[in-house]
């Protein structure tokens, strides 16, 4: 074969070779990701190609939109009334739950202003629809349809009307990433609702049940038990249903028992969800007296006093 | 077949047809509409066959339009799939970019073979940027999946045949009704 010994005219010359691109492009992303996951120095970037997202928010919510319109339309008189019944007796099955708890409530507000607490929703409640979830098998993640502008804070418990859905780790202007309560290592504080127990939710990734951590095998658990928030961690606001216990297995030869959780909210059937403000959770921090602020200046004393 | 213009648009493109230059803004529509079809949601079971469709775009276009598509451009995809996604940034921009490099490096003798046959091709390629998005996933701490992983690469390369079809309509040479 001959070889021809001129260089390839300008008209051919393509750039880097595609071996070369991968290369960089490929070290690019090793430390992308090495920086993601290490220093997560890169949000500022995730919410400039975020802008990407506008159009696909949209993109998504057409077909549900307009199937549901459809559907809307052609739905018949007689659903709607067979709908309105049920609604009417589910009304006043639960009147009586709902007139107790008026009164519960009312009781409560009065221990609670005798106590001087705060209360505990401040009513900053968010209605939000569950927008895409994660393509990936690994993804405890679904994405809502309110970010920043609607009023959303990265932190912000998310419940849907069976239980705790989880937390919101991410805002972007207009929609939010919420972690659920299943992702791996994701953790809620709880206590059993029938025996006060506190104790640490950590959820398990994909298939897995969580499971409560550090629960000594002493600890008063039975299968069945409901758990509810402890409100410990100023995130999730107290007594919002998380989960039912379906094993408890005390032989574990460890020093903690092994117990397997079910979370109650409903995370691939809800399309409506909450998301609680975190003011509402926790009360303002009280502001430091005078005195106190001026022997902090002088010393360092008075801070825990 | 050369008979009826509307049949013969549902087969792939004979090698005697001259196909009209692709339009940059189409790329940039299919590609957007298969990440859409990454991220509508839908039900655990659904979404344990659902194939990567902005992998398969891709790859389409990096074996038909090699000019367009590339490595960079699928590098920057892989970056919005990842905010898309809320995974670890540059997850899918590694995989992605390592598919189009491995489809410039194969697209010639892809393109010889008839569909079905590209399809056990294109299986293998999708495969290797599964196994990528897995390998970054697991060295991060994530359990290994199941078997059922390994059913999105097959279900992308079953949808291959039809969607290059389809991906190539738009540029098949508009016949006229008299003509042949």
């Amino acid at each position: 074969m001959r070889h021809i010994p001129v260089d390839p005219p300008d008209f051919f010359n393509r750039g880097p070779s595609p071996a070369s691109r991968l290369a960089f492009l490929g070290l690019l992303a090793l430390a992308l990701m090495f920086a993601d996951t290490r220093f997560r120095y890169l949000e500022g970037i995730r919410q400039v190609v975020a802008v990407v997202l506008y159009p696909l928010q949209r993109a998504v919510q057409l077909p549900g939109e307009a199937f549901s319109y459809v559907a809307d339309y052609f739905g018949s008189k007689r659903e709607l009334a067979d709908d309105n019944a049920r609604l009417q007796q589910e009304l006043v099955a639960q009147a009586p739950a709902v007139q107790g708890f008026a009164e519960l409530g009312e009781e409560n507000a009065r221990l609670k202003a005798l106590l001087d607490v705060q209360q505990r929703y401040a009513g900053a409640a968010i209605a939000v629809e569950v927008l895409y979830t994660g393509r990936d098998p690994f993804s405890q993640k679904v994405f809502v349809n309110k970010g920043g502008d609607g009023g959303v804070k990265p932190g912000d418990a998310v419940v849907d009307d069976l239980g705790v859905v989880g937390q919101v780790t991410r805002v972007f202007p207009a929609m939010a990433e919420v972690t659920l309560v299943t992702d791996r290592d994701h953790a809620v504080p709880v206590k059993v609702e029938r025996s006060g127990v506190r104790s640490v939710m950590f959820g398990n990734g994909t298939g897995r049940a969580p499971e409560l951590r550090f629960t000594a095998p002493t600890a008063d658990l039975r299968v069945g038990d409901r758990l509810v928030t402890s409100g410990i961690d100023g995130t999730y606001p107290v007594g919002l249903a998380v989960a039912e216990v379906v094993s408890v297995d005390r032989e574990t030869g460890q020093m903690f028992a092994r117990i397997a959780c079910r979370p109650l909210a409903g995370f691939d059937r809800s399309r409506y969800m909450l998301v609680l403000g975190r003011e509402a959770a926790r009360a303002p921090r009280p502001e430091e007296p005078a005195e106190a602020e001026a022997a902090k200046k002088g010393g360092r004393k008075g801070r825990r006093g | 077949m050369r008979m009826m213009p509307s049949v013969s648009g549902l087969t792939p493109a004979s090698s005697d047809e001259i196909l009209r230059p692709v339009h940059p803004g189409f790329i940039a529509l299919t590609l957007f509409l298969g990440l859409v079809a990454n991220v509508v949601p839908s039900t655990p079971s659904v979404s344990l066959m659902r194939p990567d469709f902005l992998a398969i775009v891709l790859l389409y276009w990096c074996i038909q339009e090699p000019r367009y598509v590339g490595v960079g451009t699928s590098w920057v995809v892989g970056l919005v799939m990842d905010v898309a996604e809320a995974t670890v940034f540059g997850q899918h921009a590694l995989a992605y970019a390592v598919l189009a490099f491995a489809a410039d490096y194969f697209r010639r003798r892809v393109l010889r073979f008839p569909l079905w046959q590209q399809a056990v091709q294109v299986a293998a390629l999708l495969a290797i940027c599964a196994a990528l998005v897995l390998l970054v996933r697991v060295v991060g701490g994530a359990p290994v999946p199941r078997w059922t992983y390994l059913m999105s690469p097959i279900v992308g390369a079953l949808l291959w045949p039809p969607l290059s079809i389809l991906l190539q309509w738009p540029q098949r040479p508009m016949r006229s009704r008299g003509e042949r």
